[in-house]
């Protein structure tokens, strides 16, 4: 699987009260809650973002609560994949398990820029800027994994195997 | 090779003999938590996904703390969800106003955790329960769906880094200066999908409170888990309270670290987290500069009852800052009555503050304490990020009970040893 996109670009330790604030967890509606992701951080966000786009960050991304919001909201919003050198592990787990893809390679980040357009194609881990022409190697998903995000999330998976 | 600590207590669950560090694992669990904010998601996906069951009513805990009492129509709605569900699933341990405190002081306190559990919880904070020498570890929602109808979950065994602790703190230290200095050493990302493994010949000198303080703020490090040994300390808390039986596991004496960071108690001074991350670490003393709008005493990491006659000593016959709005928030019922008797209510009331019926409410920014742009807060809470506490304008200074106390009374960060 393949995906296409302009990337909005963050530093270090983007932490979940950033993607999406708890002044908001009490909002149920996805579309609502989607409506305030990364807003104490780039206000443009929301307003900018297409279906497809890429968010390329800092390390440690996702640092913070527990919130399964976090994830959710950059999903809900269209990005098809978030790279980083490194996530907190509970963004980690959250992201699979909801069917966001996230790829760890430092080298992308260092050599992707904002709104630059790069192609992202999972199953060789080759990340392609495609506005500068260069690309980069990272770690393609183990198997398992692999098949939590083409399910759509862990709970997907799991139903789809048990039917 | 031998196992840490938490490896051990990983291999038990999963019915293995050994773990190695990033071995997959499945687990079974002896307790599932989750809360006001992440519940209602965690029962939209067990509805969706036609999981009607949960695996046991007596270890899936349900706690409102977050936006309780109920802040606004909306938390009214997603707290209503999760007591439908606690009732129609007869959950035994689901706590509303009036019995709810907040979740990582009320389990312990309960004695629904002891030594030896695999716990997971649907908020990140659940690390606290290290400190009885339990596995516990935040997750999100799906993962808690899955965990509270199957009782298993699935982990990648982490590795560890061992924190040796020597000698005792000194007056008017306490854990949370411990945690926010090694925060500073290690940096928030620097025990990532690790454990912080405490232990050495300082250990016994730490009170429990202490030790819940410390674990509770592992994931600031990026820790998954942090964990003490069992010791007299944690057998004194766990006897009469806990409600099964505690089993100790001990780190194997050849097991393998990551690497070993020496921490001398005695050497650590009242210690302050500047905004915007826990890792920012100064001395108090450096920071006199900082002019104060609030003062927060509470929540997970400093709300038990030996974090609040900290303050109280501090406070005791004084006033707070005009300025400073201090608002204190003993973390469950027990310990609300227990401030009553003692006449800790008493004290704060007297110096000023407001005390308040437990809550989360202004450690995340939801309510009771909400902070307008360009106002500074030092409070006893766990994290300090960007829009943490209300505006994005605003800043959060993280500090002991101690600290917190003396600063309300100047209206600056304060070393709680320059208050006569």
């Amino acid at each position: 699987m393949k995906v296409n996109g302009t990337v909005f670009k963050y530093g270090d330790n983007v932490d979940t009260d950033v993607i999406i604030p708890a002044r908001y967890l009490n909002i149920s509606d996805p579309q609502e809650l989607a409506s305030h992701a990364m807003e104490d951080i780039d206000a443009r966000f929301v307003g900018a973002v297409k279906p497809g786009d890429i968010i390329v960050a800092g390390r440690n991304f996702g640092c913070g609560s527990s919130r399964e919001h976090a994830p959710f909201v950059l999903k809900e919003n269209g990005i098809s994949c978030v790279v980083a050198p490194s996530f907190a592990r509970i963004f980690y787990r959250n992201a699979i398990n909801i069917g966001l893809p996230i790829l760890e390679c430092a080298e992308a980040v260092q050599g992707i820029s904002a709104g630059d357009e790069v192609s992202i194609d999972f199953e060789t881990g080759i990340i392609e800027d495609l506005s500068k022409g260069t690309s980069f190697q990272a770690q393609p998903f183990p198997p398992f994994i692999q098949n939590i995000i083409d399910n759509g999330g862990l709970l997907n998976s799991l139903k789809n195997e048990n039917t | 090779m031998g196992m840490t600590m938490t490896q051990k207590i990983l291999a038990a669950h999963a019915g293995l003999e050994n773990v190695t560090p990033g071995q997959l694992i499945e687990a079974n669990l002896d307790l599932t938590l989750a809360n006001d904010v992440t519940a209602p998601m965690a029962i939209r996906i067990m509805r969706e996904r036609g999981l009607d069951r949960v695996f046991d009513r007596n270890r899936v805990c349900l706690v409102l703390d977050h936006f309780t009492p109920n802040k606004d129509i909306k938390s009214a709605e997603q707290c209503k969800l999760c007591r439908d569900f606690a009732l129609s699933h007869e959950l035994e341990n689901f706590f509303d106003v009036g019995a709810m405190g907040v979740e990582h002081a009320l389990l312990p306190e309960k004695g629904l955790v002891t030594a030896g559990d695999v716990v997971i919880g649907a908020d990140s904070h659940t690390c606290t329960y290290g400190a009885l020498g339990a596995f516990s570890t935040g997750v999100g929602s799906t993962d808690i769906a899955a965990g509270m109808a199957t009782g298993r979950s699935w982990f990648r065994v982490p590795g560890a880094i061992k924190v040796n602790l020597s000698g005792a703190l000194g007056p008017h230290v306490s854990g949370k200066d411990v945690i926010l200095w090694l925060i500073g050493q290690l940096g928030v990302d620097g025990a990532l999908y690790q454990s912080l493994e405490f232990s050495g010949p300082g250990v016994s000198s730490l009170t429990i409170d202490d030790r819940f303080t410390i674990c509770n703020m592992a994931i600031e490090a990026g820790a998954k888990n942090g964990i003490f040994p069992v010791d007299a300390t944690t057998h004194e808390y766990l006897d009469g309270r806990a409600l099964r039986m505690p089993v100790v596991f001990d780190a194997d004496a050849d097991a393998s670290y990551e690497r070993t960071v020496d921490v001398d108690l005695s050497a650590i001074v009242p210690t302050v987290a500047l905004p915007h991350l826990p890792e920012n670490a100064r001395p108090a003393s450096e920071l006199s500069e900082v002019e104060l709008d609030q003062c927060v005493i509470g929540s997970c990491t400093n709300g038990r009852m030996g974090d609040l006659r900290i303050a109280a000593e501090v406070l005791a016959g004084k006033h707070v800052h005009p300025r400073v709005r201090t608002i204190v928030i003993p973390a469950t019922q027990d310990i609300y009555l227990q401030c009553v008797r003692e006449g800790l209510v008493e004290v704060f009331v007297n110096a000023g503050a407001a005390v308040s019926t437990p809550t989360c409410g202004p450690c995340l920014g939801g309510h009771m304490g909400v902070l307008a742009a360009g106002e500074k807060a030092v409070a006893t809470t766990n994290r300090n990020f960007v829009g943490r506490m209300g505006h994005v304008e605003s800043e959060v200074y993280l500090a002991s009970p101690a600290t917190a106390a003396a600063s309300a009374l100047t209206g600056y960060i304060t070393d709680p040893r320059d208050v006569k």
